[in-house]
């Protein structure tokens, strides 16, 4: 058994997740079988080989467009914009009072 | 002229130019074809005639001043509710974004309109796309309309069902695994997922960010690559665009084929695909080398740890990503007396089970104890599978694959067991995990009238090559091969 109730708890609880009696049983049962079918993993010899975080080009044709397809290219400068969107942004808000969105009490005092 | 099946951006031009319908006719026309089969396919869940016919309305009123038309005017186009648009609501298929209202659009949605496409709606999707079939979405499956009985394919289920029906000539939809290529399979239409990097994400909303790709479904392999000429192209928005020139794709898919390198690796034809689909697609292959292409074997040996590696990276991605549904900012809030309880009763009304078992998966990789032995696992072997791509590279201009192991599959076949789920995408990921762009391309029918998908995989940025072998495979008869 790769995954017990309690990790099951534990991860949900990490994930905000708040999961059912039904629902613990059930995706202990089916993350257990994934992770098994995962387990396929250790077969592989990875000690040489680096983790790839991000997509590389290493097949973009001439040097030049691989350097421009690795590399950013153009920064964008670091220049004030006008970013007059709060009124569209607090009107998708659950629960808002400009130019705060209201949440239940944090810090009791 | 009102059959929406058989309209392509090309007679939809020659249309409105010889003024044989307007845009707005046209426009119409589309919308009353939703209304007929929409309420039996569920292929759209949200409708935007007001843009629609303001859309149509520039395009009539530039052809009244005759003015030259951009190279979409009065396409009617479908968009995944995966992509914001402003003012349109955009669910990802999910609870938790039911009255969400994005208050800009998406990169690839400008583009579009700036070049005279017809924004009609958007379309039924798995929930944030975390599905191989479409029966994840919140707002009901999606039926295939080529057999209603069956799947459409997932993730982007419903654009490939818009399309395939005529209800769009053409859609965007989003490939992290084989979200796009897999249901073009299903719905015997051209698919394409294109580089990372070739299409802005800006304003996709995340799923899994170094996989995530936006491309187009059309009717034909033409207009896939007209969608592709607008839509592709470097944007400052998103930091992992790149600064690349796009070719006109209209042009790169008229040029030869013969002597193009196609590889055929062996581990794609192995224990799990089904015996119609490999007999199509070797006939398929067989046909790329009647029109001049030279046959190479390949040996990927990666291949078969491509679905375990995707499964950790795509889901601790999306754990991450989806941390942002909280209730505090926009979407759902199910009322709590703390904060915790807020999140956690909001995440557990508003998540559907699949989007919930991804969290878990994703967070228990990513957690402590667990980090190096999947996640960073998980990232080595991306590594392998995108040496196996370069490598394969070096000695071929393109690999040609199954899209899937089968046709379509029957609705809720799959769905009591999320590993033969993830499976559906066997031959997919490998091309997600190296970043690579590829087309799934119709390539005959089964027995029972089923279409099957060719794969063309091609290097990074060869976008062209890949539209130029699916478009020689198509006019040579692929599609009822």
């Amino acid at each position: 058994m790769k995954i017990t109730r309690e990790e099951v708890l534990r991860v949900a609880e990490l994930a905000q997740l708040e999961l059912t009696t039904e629902e613990v049983e059930l995706f202990r049962g089916q993350l257990d079988e994934i992770l098994n079918y995962i387990g396929k993993l250790e077969e592989l010899d990875v000690s040489n080989v680096e983790p790839m975080a991000q997509v590389l080009f290493t097949d973009v044709g001439s040097p030049t467009a691989l350097a421009t397809a690795n590399e950013h290219p153009e920064l964008r400068d670091d220049a004030l914009r006008p970013c007059d969107v709060a009124d569209a942004i607090l009107a998708q808000a659950p629960d808002a009072a400009k130019p705060f969105f209201r949440v239940p009490k944090v810090i009791d005092r | 002229m009102t059959a929406a099946a058989h309209w392509t951006i090309a007679s939809v031009r020659s249309a409105l130019q010889a003024k044989k319908i307007s845009a707005k006719e046209l426009t119409k026309d589309f919308y009353a074809q939703i209304e007929r089969r929409n309420p039996e396919l569920n292929a759209f869940l949200a409708l935007s005639p007001d843009r629609a016919y303001e859309q149509a309305d520039r395009v009539d009123a530039r052809l009244a001043r005759g003015e030259a038309l951009p190279p979409l005017a009065g396409v009617p186009v479908a968009i995944k509710d995966v992509i914001s648009t402003q003012g349109v609501r955009t669910t990802c298929g999910s609870k938790i974004l039911e009255n969400y209202v994005p208050p800009y659009d998406a990169i690839a949605i400008e583009r579009l309109e700036a070049a005279g496409a017809v924004l009609m709606g958007k379309t039924n999707c798995d929930e944030f796309a975390m599905g191989s079939s479409t029966e994840n979405s919140a707002y009901g499956r999606v039926r295939n309309p080529i057999a209603l009985d069956r799947v459409p394919g997932g993730s982007s289920g419903g654009s490939a069902a818009a399309v395939a029906a005529g209800l769009a000539v053409a859609a965007l939809g989003t490939d992290t695994g084989g979200s796009i290529r897999q249901p073009g399979a299903c719905c015997g239409i051209p698919a394409m997922m294109p580089t990372y990097g070739r299409v802005s994400r800006y304003g996709l909303i995340a799923f899994a960010s170094s996989l995530d790709r936006i491309g187009p479904f059309a009717g034909n392999v033409a207009d896939t690559a007209a969608i592709m000429t607008v839509i592709a192209g470097h944007d400052a928005n998103d930091s992992t665009s790149a600064a690349l020139p796009v070719p006109d794709y209209a042009v790169e898919i008229e040029k030869p084929i013969q002597g193009v390198r196609i590889g055929v690796p062996e581990d794609y034809f192995g224990e799990g695909l089904d015996a119609e689909v490999k007999a199509k697609v070797e006939a398929g292959i067989a046909l790329l080398e009647r029109l001049g292409c030279r046959r190479i074997p390949l040996k990927m040996p990666h291949t078969e740890y491509a679905i375990a590696t995707y499964y950790i990276i795509a889901t601790a991605e999306a754990s991450s990503n989806l941390a942002r549904y909280d209730g505090v900012r926009y979407g759902l809030r199910v009322p709590g007396s703390t904060l915790t309880e807020m999140y956690r009763k909001t995440r557990e009304r508003g998540f559907g089970p699949e989007v919930k078992r991804r969290i878990m998966l994703g967070t228990y990789a990513l957690s402590a104890g667990y980090y190096d032995a999947y996640y960073l696992r998980a990232q080595k072997a991306r590594s392998l599978i995108a040496r196996d791509f370069s490598d394969a590279f070096q000695k071929v201009d393109a690999i040609i694959t199954p899209t899937a192991p089968t046709p379509a599959f029957r609705l809720g076949e799959k769905t009591a067991d999320p590993l033969q789920m993830y499976l559906a995408d066997i031959y997919t990921v490998t091309g997600s995990l190296a970043g690579v762009p590829g087309i799934s391309v119709p390539c005959g029918k089964t027995k029972t009238e089923l279409p099957v998908g060719m794969q063309i995989f091609g290097s990074h940025f060869s976008e062209g090559r890949v539209l130029q072998l699916a478009h020689a495979f198509e006019k040579a008869g692929g599609a009822s091969i």
